[in-house]
């Protein structure tokens, strides 16, 4: 037995030196960066004080200017829903040619610069930038959401295609199936379910978006949520900020529903 | 000129595959066939043995051009495929149906669906979205799918099915295609030896019926003996035996596997 133990074998693992260092940088520059930013616990408890304050001022909710209300967040989900509807038309000829199962390489190659230009800018930038464009008001914040949707159901569309299995295409292709059937039949059954998926998610999150593009004033809830803040209608404030968590819950009861028939 | 000269009794030109020293390199000067001709028409059934990797499933998929032959030419039925392509090889390939491995099917779509894919060379992808098809192609369809036992499957989804019935999905989607040549790549190597052998008389079967040409890559040399009509043995890229398979020895089988303590 002591003898067995004397058996010099290779080491069985093998010591990943450049990854020991990463995390030990990683943690260093955190620390860092606390100290820099002046993170300290007391003003995180100064800080609960003034929130107290300010959450008291929300109550009782100030209903009283529902018409208002109502009127922004049909906005809201009018430019939401337009918005998700052209972005998931647009994506899906964009995510087909950024495809590169499928796609030659001068295909994809534009297509998956301009998905990565739609991702490049958060939507408030593009807000800022339709509303310079366009002037004010919702058309601003439907093509924010628009590029914005093309940017992430492009993306993940794409990357759907490319994980299919290639093999009933080979089959289509053999049969001398044009290149229009191969897709709808070889392609399109693989993806759908994901790409409803992926569809009703951004249709989410366009909602959430929606909310936040009024802001620098391209239409929606969010340019009267701005002006609640800054006149401190904080009992306004707080009715709008529960409607809108109404609103995203209704969606995602309903989008729910939706891929449930799709299963 | 010659290759249009048989023509059967009823007027119809006999289907025919017809290789003529096809040569294929991934790399350049490394050729995985080389100088491969061989002839079959009428219902004949020929079985293509060989070791793995010998570039049998590249020889079969170089007939409809799913891989691009280095040189060489392949004619179905007197035309010439080689130097076709777009629509032409499009037009041309529903002459070619096609078996695969693992059946290539369409796993979300239906049976019918999947049996109506090999008229999507005929139809229009517009018709084809919308199920439009001629009432002739779903006639034949639903013929086709009682002859081989599914018609109670008709609307199940393909990933409902076991592996005989998938495969007897894709060979009905090949005949589909009225084709004048049947190539099947190793039809029965995902399946059990019982059902093997149901896919093998099927496929010799419809061969028969139908009059086609029927190619098969199989590395099962008994299962090719006791189907087929004629073996065409292949190593390294040439033809080393192409005969009838009693003839087919154990020498031949020395010559074409290599070895010889697997024989015993």
């Amino acid at each position: 037995m002591i003898e067995a133990n004397r058996i010099r074998y290779q080491k069985p693992f093998r010591v990943n030196w450049w990854g020991r260092l990463g995390w030990l940088a990683a943690i260093l520059y955190g620390l860092y960066a606390l100290n820099y930013l002046d993170v300290s616990w007391l003003r995180f408890i100064q800080g609960l004080g003034n929130g107290a304050v300010f959450l008291g001022e929300m109550v009782p909710m100030d209903f009283s200017r529902w018409e208002l209300l109502v009127g922004n967040l049909l906005e809201t989900v009018e430019i939401a829903v337009i918005a998700s509807a052209f972005g998931v038309l647009f994506s899906l000829p964009v995510g087909l040619c950024a495809a590169r199962n499928l796609m030659p390489s001068w295909v994809t190659w534009p297509a998956r610069t301009f998905v990565a230009l739609c991702r490049s800018f958060h939507p408030v930038i593009f807000a800022i930038l339709f509303v310079k464009a366009v002037g004010f008001g919702p058309l601003a914040g439907i093509l924010t959401l628009v590029f914005a949707s093309i940017g992430f159901i492009g993306k993940l569309f794409a990357e759907a295609i490319e994980e299919i299995s290639l093999k009933p295409v080979e089959a289509l292709r053999a049969a001398g199936a044009p290149f229009l059937s191969v897709i709808i039949y070889a392609v399109v059954p693989q993806v759908l379910n994901r790409f409803i998926g992926f569809s009703s998610y951004q249709f989410d999150a366009n909602l959430r978006n929606s909310t936040m593009v009024g802001i620098v004033g391209a239409g929606g809830i969010g340019g009267t949520l701005f002006a609640a803040f800054q006149r401190f209608d904080y009992d306004f404030l707080a009715a709008i900020l529960v409607s809108i968590i109404g609103l995203v819950m209704l969606s995602e009861f309903i989008s729910d529903r939706i891929k449930r028939v799709f299963q | 000129m010659t290759i249009e000269a048989y023509t059967k009794p009823d007027g119809q030109p006999e289907r025919s595959l017809r290789l003529e020293h096809l040569v294929k390199e991934y790399t350049p000067g490394k050729p995985v066939l080389r100088d491969i001709s061989f002839e079959v028409r009428g219902h004949s059934s020929v079985a293509i043995i060989g070791p793995s990797g010998t570039g049998k499933s590249t020889l079969i998929r170089c007939v409809n051009k799913l891989i691009r032959p280095t040189s060489g030419k392949i004619y179905v039925s007197g035309e010439e495929i080689t130097r076709l392509s777009g629509r032409e090889l499009r037009h041309a390939r529903r002459k070619i149906g096609m078996v695969f491995q693992e059946f290539n099917l369409v796993e979300r779509l239906s049976v019918m669906e999947n049996v109506l894919c090999g008229r999507l060379g005929y139809v229009s992808s517009l018709r084809a979205w919308w199920r439009k098809y001629p009432p002739g192609d779903i006639n034949k369809a639903f013929a086709l799918l009682e002859s081989i036992g599914l018609e109670d499957f008709v609307q199940q989804r393909a990933d409902s099915l076991s592996g005989g019935q998938r495969q007897r999905v894709g060979i009905a989607r090949a005949i589909m295609q009225e084709p004048h040549v049947l190539l099947a790549d190793e039809p029965t190597s995902s399946l059990d030896p019982k059902t093997s052998v149901e896919i093998m008389e099927l496929l010799v079967h419809l061969s028969a019926e139908h009059r086609i040409p029927l190619i098969i890559n199989i590395h099962d040399v008994e299962l090719a003996k006791r189907f087929t009509s004629r073996v065409i043995g292949i190593s390294q890229g040439v033809i080393v035996y192409d005969g009838p398979p009693a003839e087919l020895s154990n020498e031949h089988l020395k010559v074409i596997y290599g070895g010889e303590d697997w024989l015993r």
